[in-house]
């Protein structure tokens, strides 16, 4: 269905595409993130390539993925510098190592809450100046949220939430589709939960 | 048939289920564990009873595979590159005893080392043994290679090597499947080829070599290989995951007047080669890994173009390839809008919470430092990040087994305390036959087996040696009173502290045995 939808719709839209960065420390969820948008990718016939990190960073180190989204053959699996649309974090010092590769116009979705598990983490008050200088940054306390909710794990899917309406390629209704499919085989509740959890991520950004 | 998302690791692992595989031989190693774990889940897999339980180390694999494919059946073997330092003795050999059934041999090549102590390039290992060699650019290729990578093995006769790196093994595209072969059917070979004594090596070497001419034919009339554009300014050689860059560096950057060789299969194909550098005056090696084929090229074309590539520093010498370093050589202008951050800093990984290795070096780096010249040796597993703050406990980490056979090395120059720390998996890998040296020689050395019962740096596989560590040590003549078992808790630290003393004070092998389970595993258990 891909190959065909792709033809079509390339006649009656120009080439649309999305370049994400999903960043955080190793545990966090990143992954998960990935799996949704990209579940949401394929259902919507979009061209897709996710680049993982697997391995040892995965030990509370910091872990990144780079998500493409194109309604058009994708060639690369990384992100060319300068070309990224939206930089999603689960960590606010961890959104900033990735600043080169933002796009004029990209945008920061990053929680505000910092991990500190190494001994030199930069000073909070400099960082949060860094960030706010920068033209284009959303940012939440996502894990007070999530246990709003009522499941702090699920602070990735406020996170997610928040950053929909950047990742315009897809809508948040797409989205909320792939939570449903993603989660359908821990039950329903694991469904709802995330669910709210992602409507509260995105009535924050609209507040 | 439908499209599935998968990893390059899952692409390759579905496209040689559906190839007929009947065996899949692999020790554990980023960034091509995920082929083995996927067919070990796979339903078709499970139905067909292909093999699939981990081994012990990468030569018992390779070798393994090389008695299926003796017995008329496919097999795979799957390691990270540095393994195919650990089977190259049965790697390079089953090029000159030749196959039954089809074997493919895959390394999972890791520029920029994400996970690993070099950037070894596994082609290099394809040439040297004289084999065909497939470098897949995409997910949509690493699921099709599998087909006609068996074909080519029993066509041929020989092993063929197919290489990805990280970046392919690690990324998700999705890949349109086919039908599932039948696997083949049990036909013990009767060839006399397999018994590689002088007479008839001599004989088998000499086919092999006759067969490189079909290996160059397969490869001109590769699928995977091609010309594109007919520019004649710049020459490209795109080889394996390079086109994508190229292509896109291409497609983002306007870049007109290239004709690009795209290579997926090897030997490297002179003909095409040449015809490049009929009309292209500069011929632009693009590669992951080391100059392999830029060499090619430059002894291919001599004198009628200009080859640059990573020998020349058009490209890094190190580090892999990526969209922006292979655009600068295509002589695009890379836009950064914003700078590196100021406030960042290094993240690297660590031991988790709670793990029993961080026990282990609490208790060790004390008694360590009671002792004026003491040095611990490392070795290759989720504790080398002993190696790191806070511990920095480690002197050594070189390879699968090293630990313990240094320990013995410097011991036997004058080194006390010697010690050595190895995982549990790490220990049946290539630890054993160094811990005999050992014994046999009366070496002061203290072993510590970190035992936590799985191989958890690559995310938690069986291990082979679970529950025969001390049967293991004592078989091998470690004396029984110095073979000791602790448990590694805060709690018991000063205990184990005192084993350690009493332990690094006897003047022979001792081994130290800390067991307690991977917090990661335990909370997999817990889950199910």
């Amino acid at each position: 269905m891909y190959a065909d939808n792709q033809e079509t719709q390339k006649e009656i839209v120009k080439i649309m595409k999305k370049d994400l960065i999903l960043c955080g420390v190793g545990g966090q969820g990143i992954l998960s993130i990935a799996t949704i948008i990209g579940e949401a990718a394929t259902k919507a016939g979009l061209y897709l390539k996710q680049a993982e990190v697997h391995g040892m960073s995965q030990r509370g180190g910091d872990v990144q993925s780079n998500l493409r989204l194109s309604t058009s053959e994708i060639y690369s699996d990384l992100i060319p510098k300068g070309k990224c649309d939206v930089i999603i974090s689960m960590e606010p010092m961890e959104s900033l190592r990735y600043l080169p590769y933002l796009n004029k116009d990209g945008w920061i979705v990053t929680s505000n809450k910092p991990v500190v598990n190494i001994p030199n983490y930069p000073d909070e008050t400099a960082l949060n100046q860094e960030l706010e200088s920068l033209p284009h940054v959303a940012k939440l306390d996502i894990d007070t949220i999530a246990k709003e909710v009522g499941m702090p794990k699920t602070a990735n899917m406020v996170l997610l939430g928040l950053a929909a309406p950047y990742i315009e390629i897809l809508s948040i209704e797409q989205l909320r589709e792939a939570i449903k499919t993603v989660f359908a085989r821990k039950g329903e509740d694991i469904v709802n939960i995330n669910l709210k959890a992602f409507d509260a991520g995105v009535a924050n950004e609209q507040k | 048939m439908e499209k599935t998302l998968l990893l390059g690791d899952e692409a390759i692992a579905l496209g040689a289920i559906n190839a007929g595989l009947s065996g899949v031989y692999a020790y554990p190693g980023t960034p091509s564990t995920e082929i083995t774990e996927f067919i070990q889940n796979n339903p078709v897999a499970k139905e067909r009873n292909i093999h699939s339980r981990w081994c012990t180390n990468e030569k018992t694999a390779m070798e393994a595979a090389l008695g299926m494919s003796y017995a008329g059946k496919r097999a795979l073997v799957c390691m990270k590159h540095v393994g195919m330092n650990v089977c190259a003795d049965a790697f390079v050999n089953s090029a000159v005893t030749g196959i039954n059934g089809g074997l493919v041999v895959l390394a999972a090549d890791d520029p920029s080392m994400h996970s690993s102590q070099n950037e070894q390039d596994s082609r290099f290992y394809g040439k040297f043994a004289l084999i065909p060699i497939f470098e897949p650019s995409n997910q949509q290729e690493a699921y099709d290679v599998m087909k006609i990578a068996f074909e080519l093995s029993e066509n041929l006769g020989e092993p063929v090597l197919l290489r990805v790196v990280t970046r392919l093994a690690h990324s998700r595209a999705a890949v349109q499947t086919d039908a599932t072969r039948e696997m083949n059917s049990f036909n013990p070979s009767e060839s006399r080829g397999w018994v590689l004594l002088p007479g008839i090596a001599k004989k088998q070497y000499a086919n092999l070599l006759e067969k490189q001419t079909q290996m160059e034919e397969a490869a001109r009339n590769s699928v995977f290989n091609k010309m594109e554009g007919s520019g004649n300014n710049l020459g490209i050689v795109a080889c394996g995951i390079g086109y994508n860059y190229v292509k896109e560096a291409v497609a983002n950057y306007n870049i007109q007047e290239t004709k690009i060789l795209k290579i997926s299969q090897y030997p490297l194909p002179e003909n095409q080669v040449l015809e490049l550098a009929k009309t292209c005056k500069e011929i632009l090696v693009v590669e992951d890994g080391q100059p392999v084929v830029e060499l090619d090229v430059k002894r291919i074309v001599g004198d009628k173009a200009q080859v640059t590539g990573r020998l020349t520093g058009k490209l890094p010498r190190q580090g892999e390839l990526n969209p922006d370093n292979v655009a600068k050589a295509l002589g695009a202008e890379v836009k950064v809008y914003f700078e590196n951050a100021k406030n960042l800093a290094g993240r690297p990984p660590q031991l988790c919470q709670g793990c029993g290795h961080r026990d282990v070096y609490a208790a060790l780096k004390e008694v360590a430092a009671e002792y004026k010249n003491s040095r611990i040796f490392g070795d290759i597993g989720c504790y080398t990040l002993g190696a790191l703050p806070p511990f920095q406990a480690l002197a050594s980490c070189v390879d699968m087994g090293a630990s313990i056979t240094m320990a013995k090395g410097a011991a036997d120059a004058g080194l006390f305390p010697s010690i050595a720390v190895i995982g549990d998996s790490t220990f049946t890998h290539s630890g054993m036959t160094g811990l005999l040296d050992a014994i046999n020689d009366h070496s002061n050395i203290t072993v510590i087996i970190s035992d936590n019962l799985t191989t958890a740096m690559t995310g938690g596989q069986d291990s082979a040696g679970t529950n025969k560590f001390e049967a293991i040590c004592l078989g091998l003549g470690v004396e029984p009173e110095h073979v000791k078992v602790v448990v590694p808790m805060p709690k018991n630290i000063e205990s184990i502290k005192q084993t350690i003393k009493e332990e690094i004070e006897y003047n022979g092998v001792s081994v130290i045995i800390p067991r307690r389970e991977c917090m990661q595993t335990i909370k997999r258990h817990k889950k199910k």
